[in-house]
């Protein structure tokens, strides 16, 4: 029966998740079925449990004096190599950009220029962000005092459903640029793409563990992070309107910073909103005097 | 009122006379009623409650308690001044907030005794650091309703809306600055709920406001307990909630507003560590940490409440505090020579008592120096904890009196490791000589302020507000105006 003809049969890949740097399997061992826009089988990507959601904020946590401590010189220089890294596999994306969202090649390609071109955006903020959001107080009295931003910590970051890459870079690069961690809940429809970037993350001199990407049920997995302690704050891109509602509720047990879903046109220039949003005014006092 | 002697020298020929600021220059009305849409009104369903003075449990006056109906009326007023308010030419807003200031500036004696008898803080304190800074307040903001488009939030930064905005009772007007005057520049109307215990300030400024000719529901006040508070954070026809109070009810005000649009800002507790290296001048410490903790009777969510002292000069700063300490004079907040007024509430002085004992069942060892307390009032003598460890609620929780916890530390890293173990991060303090070892700390410290070599030190400029759970957003400076703009 089989045709002379033999074609080459294609290597699939399996997809893990991205976790401290490493690509483990869920803890839990499930998986589910991820199809293309029509329904076609792509591949089975690893259905994270509330456990592997806890062990990635273990993960990020660990990274956070590291990264929130090195210059912003060098994170600014690491963004920027994530960005020189998908440039060499924008064929790749492309085409998982393409079946996840069922877009056509050009359409595509546009989509992960644009995402190469959002990390080339915010690696260039890396030393700038404290210039804008900082401040030198004039107080009435003899003291320096100054403002600058510090990163908030862990930032759980549930990435956008419908635009799975380029809504994904732009809710992850403007979280760590400024020195955050983060745990990131792919598109539950689409999570390809975010798992794939987890290669080029990984390939990027970025240190293990300041991002950690899951797969799987968005409101299973964001139900932990909403209510982990020791995560600081929560963007809820890809919560629908009740689920982020129960998520700000949870998140109000420790006082995490919430940033609430609203509609958001991703190829538009993204402002300094999501830059700011994961941000600690530290002010400092010190008194004048011979 | 009486003042301790120097217990070691009881015939001590400089002890102080008593020096009491004239209650006259204050008149306070039998009641107030609530202050909206430019009237006072008494409550819906006629419901009133007696303010105090902390210090001799005397009534000063009885307010007006506001329900869900005058909340409703409060929002609707300020609803319906807004859209005047906001269209001013920020030019105009700002003049208003400049007359404000300059009234509060004039009539600054009459409020810093009224504050004082209210509240029971020391007159010096009230008349120098509340009052003076409740008009700088509004100086700093007013300055900005006119440059909106140049604090860095985007060209024509658009206000929110109706404010709800509830405030404590440990600067009952000044916690009213930094409400008022940020929301009001940046074209904004705003409810503000009083303390229970502390509502007259507030009320009083309603007639500075008169005074001022501020349009009519620009500001409304609605007095009463925490239900007021909860009806206002609640109401649908607010657009912005600003909170400074205690992390218990900051969090329960997040849960309410989950899923609405809501913007909200939260200043909450805190339990700052005050750090003492062993080349610290060790004097000027001393004031610091004294300040740091006894200053408003410890009634401040950044108070240093958590003393880190390196192991090597413990027993000298110790013996020099505690001197110090004997010479703290407590009593009439209305004595100029007064140090430490009376404890707001006998609810909270019966708080610091649990806590207290807590610290003592726990192991840690009291210290307090001999002082005569009035026998009538709310009253707690400055206290001192050594023994103090981490596991300890006197170091975990904060005690909002003056009661200090004394730990220990050898090298800078177990200090700011110590410093940062706790849930709040809203101040600290850093006492060395050496300038990088500040920075260092300073840089490692996850708290929203931190004091170098002094303490408790507040300017309209600057911005405070904390991490973790002592809160989100800043009040004060540039990054104050955040929080009134759709931004």
């Amino acid at each position: 029966m089989s045709d002379d003809r033999t074609e080459r049969l294609s290597v699939l890949k399996t997809y893990k998740l991205f976790v401290g740097g490493k690509f483990p399997r869920s803890e839990s061992g499930r998986v589910y079925e991820v199809t293309d826009h029509k329904g076609s089988w792509l591949a089975n990507a690893p259905l994270s449990s509330r456990k592997d959601a806890r062990d990635a904020v273990v993960a990020a946590r660990k990274a956070f004096g590291g990264w929130s401590g090195a210059t912003a010189y060098n994170r600014g220089q690491i963004l920027y190599r994530v960005a020189e890294m998908l440039e060499g596999r924008r064929e790749q994306f492309a085409r998982e950009v393409a079946d996840a969202e069922g877009l056509g090649k050009s359409k595509a390609a546009a989509v992960v220029d644009a995402a190469v071109d959002r990390w080339v955006w915010y690696a260039g903020w890396s030393d700038k962000v404290a210039q804008i959001a900082g401040a030198a107080n004039p107080v009435a009295g003899p003291y320096f005092n100054l403002s600058t931003p510090e990163p908030t910590g862990v930032v759980a970051v549930l990435a956008p459903q419908e635009s799975s890459f380029l809504g994904l870079v732009s809710v992850i690069a403007p979280a760590i640029v400024t020195g955050n961690t983060t745990v990131v809940v792919a598109s539950e429809r689409a999570p390809l793409p975010a798992l794939s970037l987890g290669e080029v993350l990984a390939t990027s001199d970025l240190p293990g563990g300041v991002v950690n990407i899951l797969s799987g049920r968005t409101a299973e997995i964001a139900a932990p992070l909403a209510a982990h302690q020791d995560v600081n704050a929560i963007d809820l891109a890809g919560a629908d309107p009740e689920l982020a509602r129960t998520l700000e509720e949870a998140a109000a047990d420790n006082l995490k910073r919430v940033v609430r879903p609203q509609p958001v046109d991703w190829s538009a220039d993204p402002g300094t909103g999501r830059l700011l949003a994961f941000l600690e005014t530290k002010t400092v006092w010190h008194p004048m005097g011979v | 009122m009486t003042n301790p002697t120097n217990p070691t020298n009881p015939a001590n020929p400089f002890e102080y006379a008593p020096a009491p600021e004239s209650r006259s220059v204050v008149e306070i009305a039998p009641s107030y009623g609530l202050f909206i849409d430019g009237e006072f009104a008494e409550a819906a369903d006629g419901k009133v409650f007696k303010t105090v003075s902390p210090a001799t449990e005397e009534s000063l006056s009885e307010v007006a308690h506001a329900g869900a109906e005058d909340v409703d009326r409060a929002v609707r007023a300020a609803r319906k001044a807004f859209g005047k308010w906001s269209a001013l030419p920020g030019a105009e807003r700002a003049k208003y907030l400049f007359r404000i200031a300059r009234i509060v500036q004039e009539r600054s004696r009459e409020l810093a005794v009224l504050e004082s008898l209210d509240n029971g803080k020391p007159i010096r304190e009230s008349r120098d650091v509340d009052l003076p800074l409740v008009a700088a307040h509004f100086f700093y903001y007013a300055g900005w309703a006119d440059k909106l488009d140049y604090a860095g939030y985007g060209r024509d930064p658009r206000p929110l809306g109706v404010a709800g905005q509830v405030i404590p009772w440990n600067f009952p007007l000044l916690m009213l600055a930094w409400k008022i005057a940020p929301a009001l520049a940046a074209g904004n109307t705003v409810v503000l709920k009083p303390a229970e215990t502390t509502p007259l300030s507030a009320l009083f400024f309603a007639d500075v406001c008169r005074q001022a000719g501020l349009p009519r529901g620009v500001v409304n006040i609605v007095t009463g307990d925490g239900s007021t508070g909860a009806e206002l954070v609640a109401h649908p026809g607010i657009d912005k909630v600003a909170f400074t109070g205690s992390t218990e009810v900051g969090k329960a005000i997040a849960r309410t507003v989950a899923g609405t649009e809501k913007k909200v800002t939260l200043e909450l507790g805190g339990k700052a560590a005050n750090i003492v290296f062993d080349d610290a001048p060790i004097d000027q410490a001393v004031e610091g940490i004294v300040s740091g903790i006894f200053f408003n009777q410890g009634h401040v969510c950044c108070a240093g409440s958590r003393l880190l002292v390196q192991e090597s000069i413990q027993d000298e700063l110790l013996d020099a505090l505690k001197r110090r300490m004997r010479t703290l004079r407590v009593g009439d907040p209305l004595d100029k020579n007064t140090d430490i007024g009376a404890i707001n509430s006998a609810e909270q002085l019966a708080r610091i008592r649990t806590l207290a004992d807590a610290g003592e069942a726990e192991g840690a060892e009291r210290w307090a120096p001999e002082c005569a307390l009035p026998s009538s009032g709310y009253w707690f003598a400055p206290t001192l904890f050594t023994g103090v460890t981490q596991a300890h609620r006197i170091a975990r929780e904060e005690i909002f009196g003056p009661v200090l916890s004394v730990l220990t530390f050898r090298t800078p890293q177990e200090a700011v490791a110590k410093a940062n173990n706790t849930p709040y991060g809203l101040s600290a303090g850093i006492w060395t000589e050496k300038g990088s070892r500040i920075l260092w700390m300073a840089s490692r410290l996850r708290a929203g302020v931190v004091w170098s070599n002094t303490f408790n030190k507040f300017d309209p400029a600057s911005p405070f507000g904390g991490y973790k759970e002592s809160g989100y957003g800043r009040e004060g400076g540039r990054h104050g105006l955040e929080a009134y703009l759709d931004v």
